[in-house]
């Protein structure tokens, strides 16, 4: 350290000159790796969402996403409508429609637990699940990904519109584990109750605001590539 | 201070001085930060290990290049920047190789950034060395950190899934033990480890020199 001192003092032109070097050799590698890793990122990404879909909507073969609004219905790729509720539509081999599907999203014990529900409007009820993303406590908060039991809810959760077409006939809730009665609510896993919860909330304020504006444009939905 | 003995150092000497001598974690007990947080599998240490190795020799290479044209005043803020680079860099390529496993890591790898090894190896040695005996040295380093973080994970997921690798290691009837991957199952681990190492060192004392390592330690 003793040299520093004894050193003259460096001008002002020389840190802007090196400090002005280091980050434009930076800035080009940042850009290069950027722009090189952009189309693979995507596809993971893509390819990702793809298995998720696939898994809650079981026999379908491709998918669209669609946006759907009080204006209408949106591809994915063109402008997304105000207030406008994002969601998948699944196709099996020969091009029927599957069923939908829509990300939903509570908050869990440590946060945010990211789900992926199947929405059947035949049956007006959900009848798939999978976990996107969590960070709940291994051994019990995870136990939503694998609990038959707690699978089982969604096997046919109601998620019927009321009379007036605007939200769900009954809220998707949680119960106290073996208390459930309705087909609308979802038997918690003891031990698991706030996670659990994190879902049920997270399924009913999406499914409130999806179910709703889906309704009318359900036939458009049944032809792939409209 | 410690550059007069540093000279006579051979590549060898260079290179073992990171996986054994200093090791990041069991030696110089740095970074444990990622070392304690995304150590749950075997395939997060290995990944995390392999992704600070690659900032090491990143910064290590460019900061030795630039070492004679970076004045005194603004080095900090310059190998920061270096850092940070690489650090985004590798951001960018674990996400395009496995979105699993970036999920897996997540914010661990932009907090590569503030990993405490990296910038210690960039003032304490980059600086003052050839690229090429940088290099070694930040290899030696990324490599006993990668050690030092699989020792870790591989434990931790050997009990807490009974697994190694994904691979199913005691048949059906295991009972994981949980806290093996929650985070004080990482303090239990580490605390082994360190156990092991200390009394592998204190076994032979002459050899190893303890005093000397700890003082240059607590510099980098």
């Amino acid at each position: 350290m003793s040299e520093a001192t004894l050193q003259p003092a460096t001008p002002s032109a020389a840190m802007i000159r090196t400090l002005g070097l280091v980050a434009t050799v930076c800035g080009i590698l940042l850009v290069l790796t950027y722009q090189n890793t952009l189309e693979a990122i995507n596809a993971n990404k893509r390819v990702a969402l793809e298995r998720a879909v696939f898994k809650v909507i079981p026999g379908a073969h491709s998918m669209k996403a669609f946006h759907v609004g009080k204006a209408g219905l949106v591809p994915e790729g063109g402008a997304v409508p105000e207030g406008a509720v994002r969601f998948y539509a699944a196709y099996d081999q020969a091009g029927q429609l599957k069923g939908l599907a829509a990300e939903a999203a509570g908050m869990g014990y440590a946060d945010m637990v990211r789900v992926l529900y199947a929405y059947n409007p035949a049956k007006q009820a959900i009848d798939g699940f999978g976990v996107v993303g969590h960070r709940e406590t291994p051994g019990i908060g995870d136990k939503i990904i694998f609990d038959k039991a707690f699978l089982k809810n969604f096997e046919a959760l109601d998620a019927r519109l009321d009379a007036a077409g605007d939200a769900l006939a009954n809220p998707i809730r949680v119960v106290k584990n073996g208390s459930k009665q309705n087909p609308w609510e979802i038997d918690a896993i003891s031990g698991a109750t706030v996670t659990c919860r994190a879902v049920a909330r997270g399924i009913n304020d999406s499914a409130q605001k999806l179910v709703p504006l889906l309704a009318p444009h359900l036939d458009k939905l049944t032809v792939p590539g409209q | 201070m410690a550059i007069p003995g540093q000279k006579q150092l051979t590549s060898m000497d260079e290179f073992l001085e990171g996986i054994w001598k200093q090791n990041p974690v069991f030696v110089m007990v740095l970074g444990l930060c990622p070392a304690l947080a995304v150590t749950v599998s075997a395939v997060n240490a290995l990944a995390m290990g392999a992704a600070t190795t690659f900032v090491l020799l990143g910064s290590a290479l460019l900061v030795s290049l630039m070492r004679n044209v970076i004045p005194k005043e603004v080095r900090i803020a310059t190998y920061i920047v270096i850092i940070a680079t690489f650090v985004t860099i590798v951001d960018y390529l674990i996400a395009a190789i496995s979105l699993e496993l970036y999920e897996a890591l997540g914010a661990f790898i932009q907090l590569i950034v503030v990993n405490c090894i990296i910038l210690g190896r960039a003032e304490a040695h980059a600086s003052k060395h050839a690229p090429g005996r940088a290099v070694i040295n930040a290899l030696g380093m990324g490599l006993g950190f990668t050690i030092g973080l699989f020792a870790l994970g591989s434990v931790r997921e050997i009990f807490g899934a009974g697994t190694l690798f994904g691979v199913p290691l005691f048949g059906p009837d295991f009972q994981p033990w949980v806290v093996m991957v929650l985070p004080p199952g990482g303090f239990f681990v580490l605390g082994a480890w360190l156990l092991l190492f200390n009394w592998w060192r204190n076994r032979k004392p002459a050899a190893s020199e303890p005093a000397n390592v700890v003082r240059e330690a607590s510099h980098g």
